[in-house]
This record gives structure tokens, C-alpha cells and sequence, in this order.
């Protein structure tokens, strides 16, 4: 089990990464110059971290599925950024952040990456602003915050509904400019097919270009994977299209051990699915829980009428509504943490009291905030005695001004105006805290092959926080990556260029062509997203919010088959010489057919509840997530041998020596 | 409801390409728009014909992958949305819809509606950043009070999500409404004023350098930009690029 060294360094965890810093090797500037790096994605994470290395003065190219780096699916973060700079003086620190983020991933992260998550915060937003990201600000001129869910301080950074896509272009930009000066080569419209390892250190990458179909081979020093989640595999989710795993799980079959891979994230509020023909779900931020109310009907005959189209959320009575959330959770109400908060909407929709006409849906209510910033806002303008009218109109501007081009997609999705009457949402899937194992240098089992934002698992553990996501992959990308890798790398000073032309480049092309030749001979019976579909289905029905064994284990032998049918039927037209985006999405639910079953045995092996991992035979009698940190409480890393039923679990056991473990508690 | 489409297809960048006609039964009005050619290319794959090619990926309006002039209009008819948010509720029964891709000699097509905007790229790598290192160190972010109206309006101009919409819509194929965006985010910000007079200049040369033609003031752009940019910000930009002749 020696593989698993989480290389955490010793002393207090408030120095830990001072300390660490201050003992790993550096790479002289000279040297830089001769050393390579590939960096695989061009989100916040992959983006951030290829401007700093070349900055440091590394050469580095980056490859994305994309036809510009500007358009990862980083860009599509709508809510913000967490950063512990108690600018609101509510009694904020990098402890507080740290505390949250471990009792929000319910007991299954390493602190000391944690810490180092919230020490580095601060520095994100100081960054951020430099580089022009225009965050929202009071009229003082300082810096606005708003509040998420699972903690009780404010302190979200935010650009409007568009925060993620701010920062993206902040380190697109940031990425430009070291284009400019011809330390970046991007390699957009690319897709990684393979990991190339040579002496058993990752030394270059086998891409498709996805516009000429030609098979290339790079080589690097090191090579950096940053290529997000893996959602798709539910098919239906608030990833983009062309999201997928296929970097990570490519390197997971070169020896990269992947991580919780069933630690998903259902995310509370997403506009709810509307018919077969859906392609994909849209988020609304959590946000919008800082100020919309959850709720469905009190009675199950109002629910029916509602559905039936006889009665309007409107016109039922504030007695007649059950805010299930403040209800059930009074000290964090409607900002429980998505998990929690996911939960409860399914156990409301599944006994019945569901508002759409699937009966998958719930409301999100802004009515009343409407008229409280309707009343403050007569109040600071010095509107004596509004009327009714008055303070709506007010209230609605406040409401606009804060989430304007949020209520605007959800008005052009559903056709209903969402200022008139409530939203209806429901969860989805949206981000997943597994993926590939790291240490705390972000190294993953192979060496030379690091892993960094959505795709490695290390920070958020069972269940991630809203506005974390940004923090980790900036953090990963900017700060703690160009560090870790240079120790790597000072090793690397007299390697010289890595040659294309080994035998290991040879062989690993070769495999990739035959793979895709292989694609293409399918028998021809259906298309890719046939089988996506049927994948998503299996995964949405046995490995969603809830889980059962007997579910899972269904779950496993129908992937297989399912796999199999794929390879021998699928249908995919024209040829593999040119644009073939068939042939792109093939390659991609043909990993993603391997990552299911995976999934669905990691699930079936972790007998307790935690986080977004809800086992039902594990729950207390009030229905919340029964932890057993006793037999548990370590990370699962999967070694790839073969078919994933054969993978091999290997455990890295957690250490909290600053926290205590407690069971989760919102109420 | 039943469809008319005629697609634009065309195999490469070196092949001339035409209008194909397709009819399409079955849609309903809560899909989208590019639901609805997913719905004709998984008919097409199981003809065993080639599905038609166009770029989308986020399907949410931000990543600003999709394109498609739809009707003679980028995006389709709708204001202030993407194609990928345009749905069929905007069109009836028995319509004819004629869907091309983004025409510009600067946007050359790839593959049917699949169009190379890599032009846009390189116009924000001549200078569409503010040169600060990122290895943090920088001074505290509440350091420099930013006025709001400036900050908002920074925000505003900010939210270009670089589809080429305007384009496409332009009659001359100017990006001025794009590479202006980019100007006036960073000529509002006190960050930005340090390299004002180099970044205007750089990204109106790479611009002219692309092909893009010149802005005549129609004002077409911003009635088809999907996140509503203004024309203002055109005026900034000349404002900043006479203003940065005069300094040199």
C-alpha cells in the first residue's frame, strides 16, 4: 500500500504548506527553459495553471476538446467564489473555511489539503482583480459578498450570474498573454486519447485533432490533467456536451488510481426535465437560495391540482404551503448544503407533493424577498407610505439587479416569468468530487502525471460546498501546482527534449488507432447517444440520490452488458480522416461505459451514507445520512486491472488531528 | 409540428458546399433549437447518412461555442439569447427554416455549419489582458476602490462570450463590437489604464490583420448579440484608439 503516500508534510496544518514550500527543490530559470509540460484542459484549473508555469518560464502546451480555451466549462459557474477575506467582518478566517469545507464534505477529505485550500483564497481574489476580473462591488467601491449554502459568514465573490465565466476569461487572458509571448503553444480542437508513459514516468500525451483527424504525439516533461468532471456519465447534467472523462480515465488505465468515484453532486436547483428530447439540464445558482423560499403544497389534493393545471402556486394560501426546508432545518433553512437540500426535495416529490407534471419539481419562491427589498428600498429612496404596487416594482429591481440573466434563461427555458410566479426546480447532476487520486503535491499514482481542479478528488471530499469549485481549481491552477511540479521537475534539469519517436509513442499511437478503427466497425445498429441514454438511465435510476446494493449490483451486470452491446453495435457514420464529432462522443461514452460500473462498485462498497453518497439502508429514522467512520472513513482508490470488476481497491486512510468528527447537523 | 429545414452542408473547407432540404416531423415547442437538429441527426445516423456538424457544447448561452445564422440571423429571431437557447416554441407549424453558418472571410467554415473563429483568439492574444503575474503577491483586492457605475459598467461589457455573432450580422463582417468589449473592460478599470494606449492599438492592428472589415455604424451587432452588448463600447474604443494615435 506504499503507492498511497498522501506526502502530507508534518508540523501544526497552519504551516504546513509555508513549511512545505520553504523544503521542496526549485527549478533555476535557465533550466525552465528546457523543460516541457503538457497541461490537458483549459478551465480554471488547466488555464491558470499553463499561464503561471510558463510565466515561471516553462515551455508549455495546452490541448482542449474546444475550438478556443475561453469556452472550458468553467465559463458556465454562475454563483461565485469563496474566499476567506472576512471583508464583512462576520467573523470569517481561513480556520472557518477549512472547518466548513470539511463538515460540508462530510468527513471525507484531507485536511491538510483543505487548510491549504482556504489559506490560499485570500490570494485568488487579490490575483483576480489585478488581471481585471470586473467582481461586483458596493457603491463605496469595496468589494460586494453574498452568502451560500452550508455556512453561515458571507463570503462569496461575484461577477452577477456569470462569475465563472469572469474568471475564466481572467486566466484566458492571463494565457494570452504568455501565447503572445510564445510560451504557450494551445492545441485547441484536441483531444487527448492516450497517456504515454516511459520509464514509467508520464512523458507525453497521443491527441486526435479533431479537425483533420490526424493522430499526434507530444512529448513533455510532465504532463497535467485538468480535464473536469465526469457528470456526463448520467447523460442528463449541467455539464456541457462534450464534458467527459476520457483524459482521466485514459490515464487511470496507464496506472493513475481514481478516486470516490460515486461521490457525485446532485445539485438542488436545476429547471426541472421537460421530455425525452432533453440534451441537458441548466443550473439556477444556489444563489438564488440566498433569497427565493423552497416549497410545495401542505396537502396532497393541492399538489394534484397544481399538477392538473387547476390551481396556481399563487393562489395557494401561506398556510397551505410547507417550506419543507426551513421546516425540517431551522438554523441553515434554505441554505443547506446541496446534498441535504437535494435530498429533501426527492423525499418530497417521491410522497407525492411534486408541483410539475412529471411530479418532479418543487418551488422557488421570491415573492417575499421581492417585498422586503421592496420595503428597504422605499425606505432608503424616501418613498413615504408605498403602495403595494410600489414596493413590488422596487422589489423587482433589487431582485433584477441580482440575478437578472438568471431569471432571463429561466424565463426563455420554461416560458414562464419567474418575477409573477415561482420557479420550479429540481436537482441534477452537476459536478463530481471523485476522480483521479493525487497526493498533496497533486501527483497522481504515476509519476510526472499530475491532476488538478473537478478531476482530481482531493478537497471536497463526500459532498463540495457552492462557490468551492472556482476556489479549487484557481487555487490548484495559480498557486499550488506551479509550486509541486517544480520539485518534480528539478529532477528533470538533464533530461533534455523527450523524443516522439520511442517505442513507447510508437505503441501507445498505435493502440489509439486501432481503438478508433474499432469505433468505426461497429455493426451499425444504433447511435452513441442511444446508448448514452441507456447508460444515464441505469446510473440516474441505481446510482442517483439515493442507492440501494441490490440497485448497484443490478447496476454493474447492466453497464457491462450494456458495454458490451456498445462495441459491438454502435453505429457511427462517415470516417475517422476529418471532423467526425460521432466519432469524438463515441470515444467518450466508451470510457464513460467503463467509469459507470466502476461507480456503481465503489458505491456498493462504501456500506455508510455520507455527503452525496446516500446509501438508503444507511439513514437515521429521521431520514438524514447514517456516516460509520468507524469502517470508513478512508479514501477508495481504484487500481485499474482490466474490466472495472476487477479493479483493485487500495485505501488511504483520513487523519483529522484538528477536527473532531461530529455528525452532520443543519437543523 | 412539421419542419422544412434547408442546412447548409459541405464536406470541407476545400469543397464547395450547397443548401440540402430536410423535412422534419415531431417537434414540439419546448425544445431547443439545437434539440431539434440532435432529433434530425439521430434520424439521419440511423438512415445511414452523415449527421449534420455544428459546434454547441455548454447548451446554456455562456460558452459561446454555438453559432448558426438561422433564417438570415445569427442565433435565429429571438433577442438576447444563443441558438442553444432559442427554442422551437418561436416558430409554427409547416415554417421553412434556412439554417447556414456565420459567414465571414475571416470565420472560414470547417465543416458544414462548423465554422474556424480562431481569428478571435488571436485577436484577444495582441493584447486583451492586463500584464500581471499570477503567482499571487499582488496588493489587496479592496486596495483600489473601483466607483460601481464603472465597475458595472466594466461587468457589462465583460460578458461578450466571443460567439461572433456580431459578425455575422455585420454587412462589412466588423468585429468591432467583439475586440471593443475587450477595451472597454480593461479602459474602465484603473487596472487597465497602464497599458491602454498599447492595448488598443495592438488589437485593432491584429483586427485589421484578420480581415475583418471596418464598422459603418448600422448598429446590426447589437441587435443580434446574444448578451446585449452596446454600441457605446465601439465608441469607447475609438475614442481610445484616437487618443492613443495622439500619444503615440
Amino acid at each position: 500500500m506504499g503507492i498511497l503516500d498522501s506526502k502530507v508534510p508534518k508540523g501544526p496544518l497552519a504551516n504546513k504548506w509555508t513549511q512545505h514550500k520553504n523544503d521542496i527543490n526549485l527549478v533555476n530559470p535557465a533550466n525552465k527553459r528546457n523543460i516541457d509540460i503538457i497541461v490537458v484542459g483549459t478551465g480554471l484549473a488547466g488555464g491558470s495553471a499553463a499561464a503561471t508555469l510558463a510565466e515561471l518560464g516553462y515551455n508549455v502546451k495546452t490541448f482542449c476538446y474546444q475550438d478556443s480555451p475561453r469556452r472550458a466549462h468553467s465559463i458556465a459557474a454562475q454563483g461565485g467564489i469563496n474566499a476567506a477575506k472576512n471583508y464583512q467582518g462576520d467573523g470569517d478566517s481561513a480556520y472557518r473555511l477549512f472547518y466548513d469545507t470539511i463538515k460540508g464534505g462530510d468527513y471525507r477529505s484531507r485536511e491538510a489539503n483543505v487548510y491549504r485550500l482556504a489559506e490560499e483564497s485570500a490570494n485568488i481574489i487579490d490575483q483576480c482583480v489585478a488581471q481585471g476580473v470586473p467582481f461586483a462591488r458596493e457603491y463605496g467601491g469595496l468589494l460586494d459578498n453574498r452568502s451560500f449554502g452550508g455556512v453561515l459568514v458571507s463570503r462569496t465573490f461575484y461577477a452577477k450570474g456569470q462569475t465563472g465565466q469572469q474568471l475564466l476569461l481572467g486566466a484566458y487572458a492571463a494565457m494570452n498573454r504568455q501565447i503572445n509571448r510564445g510560451k504557450i503553444k494551445a492545441y485547441n480542437r484536441h483531444e487527448m486519447m492516450d497517456l504515454v508513459l516511459v520509464d514509467g514516468k508520464a512523458r507525453g500525451i497521443i491527441a486526435r485533432n479533431l479537425v483533420t483527424g490526424e493522430i499526434e504525439r507530444h512529448s513533455a516533461h510532465a504532463v497535467v490533467l485538468a480535464t473536469g468532471g465526469y457528470g456526463n456519465v448520467f447523460f442528463l447534467s449541467t455539464n456541457a456536451m462534450g464534458s467527459n472523462v476520457m483524459a482521466a480515465w485514459r490515464a487511470h488505465r496507464r496506472g493513475a488510481f481514481f478516486a470516490n468515484p460515486c461521490f457525485t453532486q446532485i445539485h438542488p436547483t436545476c429547471i426541472p426535465v421537460s421530455g425525452d428530447h432533453q440534451s441537458k439540464l441548466t443550473l439556477m445558482s444556489e444563489s438564488l437560495r440566498n433569497d427565493g423560499r423552497i416549497w410545495v403544497p401542505k396537502r396532497i389534493d393541492d399538489a394534484i391540482a397544481i399538477r392538473e393545471g387547476r390551481l396556481k402556486p399563487v393562489q395557494l394560501k401561506e398556510e397551505d404551503r410547507d417550506y419543507y426546508l426551513e421546516r425540517r432545518y431551522p438554523a441553515f433553512g434554505n441554505l443547506v448544503p446541496r446534498d441535504v437540500a437535494s435530498r429533501a426535495a426527492k423525499e418530497r416529490c417521491d410522497a407525492g407533493f411534486g408541483v410539475n407534471k412529471t411530479g418532479e419539481a418543487v418551488y422557488l419562491d421570491f415573492a417575499s424577498a421581492i417585498q422586503r427589498y421592496g420595503k428597504e428600498e422605499a425606505l432608503t429612496h424616501g418613498i413615504k407610505n408605498p403602495d403595494e404596487k410600489e414596493i413590488t416594482r422596487l422589489g423587482k429591481k433589487v431582485i433584477e439587479a441580482k440575478y437578472g440573466n438568471l431569471f432571463q434563461m429561466y424565463e426563455k427555458i420554461v416560458d414562464e416569468n419567474p418575477y409573477e410566479t415561482p420557479m420550479m426546480i429540481y436537482p441534477a447532476v452537476h459536478y463530481t468530487m471523485g476522480g483521479l487520486w493525487v497526493d498533496y503535491n497533486l501527483q497522481t499514482t504515476i509519476e510526472g502525471c499530475y491532476c488538478a481542479g473537478e478531476a482530481n478528488f482531493s478537497d471536497h471530499g463526500a459532498n463540495r460546498l457552492g462557490a468551492s469549485a472556482l476556489m479549487q481549481g484557481l487555487a490548484d491552477g495559480y498557486f499550488v501546482l506551479p509550486y509541486t511540479i517544480g520539485d518534480y521537475l528539478s529532477k528533470d534539469i538533464r533530461t533534455g527534449a523527450i523524443p516522439t519517436d520511442l517505442p513507447e509513442f510508437e505503441a501507445s499511437e498505435a493502440a489509439v488507432k486501432e481503438r478508433l478503427q474499432k469505433l468505426m466497425s461497429g455493426s451499425g445498429q444504433h447511435s452513441v447517444d442511444y446508448y448514452h441514454k441507456k447508460l444515464g438511465k441505469i446510473m440516474w435510476d441505481k446510482c442517483g440520490m439515493a442507492r440501494n446494493a441490490k440497485g448497484l449490483q443490478e447496476a454493474i451486470v447492466e453497464i457491462a452488458a450494456l458495454r458490451a452491446d456498445f462495441w459491438e453495435n454502435v453505429k457511427i457514420p462517415g470516417k475517422a480522416d476529418g471532423m467526425n464529432q460521432e466519432l469524438e462522443k463515441a470515444g467518450r461514452v466508451a470510457d464513460f461505459l467503463e467509469l459507470g460500473e466502476l461507480f456503481a462498485k465503489d458505491a456498493l462498497t462504501r456500506n455508510e451514507s455520507c455527503g452525496g453518497h446516500f446509501r438508503e439502508e444507511y439513514q437515521t429514522p429521521e431520514g438524514e445520512a447514517l456516516r460509520d467512520d468507524e469502517n470508513f472513513k478512508f479514501v477508495s482508490a481504484w487500481e485499474y486491472k482490466g474490466e472495472p470488476k476487477d479493479a483493485v481497491l487500495h485505501k488511504e486512510e483520513l487523519v483529522y488531528e484538528n477536527i473532531e468528527l461530529k455528525t452532520r447537523s443543519y437543523k | 409540428m412539421k419542419l422544412n429545414l434547408k442546412i447548409w452542408r459541405q464536406k470541407d473547407a476545400k469543397t464547395k458546399g450547397e443548401l440540402v432540404d430536410y423535412t422534419l416531423k415531431g417537434i414540439e415547442g419546448d425544445m431547443s433549437f439545437l434539440e431539434m437538429l440532435d432529433v434530425l441527426n439521430e434520424q439521419l445516423i440511423n438512415k445511414g447518412e452523415e449527421p449534420v456538424q455544428f459546434d454547441h457544447d455548454c447548451r446554456e448561452g455562456i460558452c459561446g461555442a454555438c453559432s448558426l445564422q438561422i433564417n438570415g440571423e445569427p442565433h435565429g429571431p429571438d433577442r438576447l439569447v444563443t441558438t442553444c437557447q432559442l427554442h422551437m416554441r418561436k416558430f409554427n407549424d409547416g415554417d421553412t427554416i434556412v439554417i447556414e453558418p456565420f459567414r465571414a472571410t475571416a470565420f472560414p467554415v470547417i465543416t458544414d455549419l462548423v465554422v474556424d473563429r480562431s481569428a478571435f483568439d488571436r485577436i484577444q492574444q495582441a493584447g486583451g489582458y492586463i500584464s500581471v503575474n499570477t503567482s499571487g503577491n499582488t496588493v489587496d483586492a479592496n486596495a483600489i476602490p473601483i466607483n460601481k457605475h464603472d465597475a458595472d459598467e466594466a461587468m457589462d461589457a465583460a460578458t461578450c462570450i466571443g460567439c461572433g455573432a456580431c459578425v455575422a450580422a455585420c454587412k462589412n463582417a466588423s468585429a468591432m463590437l467583439f475586440t471593443s468589449a475587450k477595451v472597454s473592460q480593461f479602459a474602465l478599470l484603473p487596472q487597465g489604464r497602464v497599458e491602454a494606449v498599447d492595448r488598443v492599438q495592438n488589437m485593432v492592428r491584429q483586427m485589421d490583420l484578420e480581415g475583418f472589415g471596418n464598422c459603418t455604424n448600422t448598429g446590426a451587432c447589437e441587435v443580434e448579440c446574444p448578451k446585449g452588448i452596446s454600441l457605446k463600447n465601439i465608441a469607447r474604443m475609438n475614442r481610445e484608439y484616437l487618443s492613443a494615435s495622439v500619444k503615440g
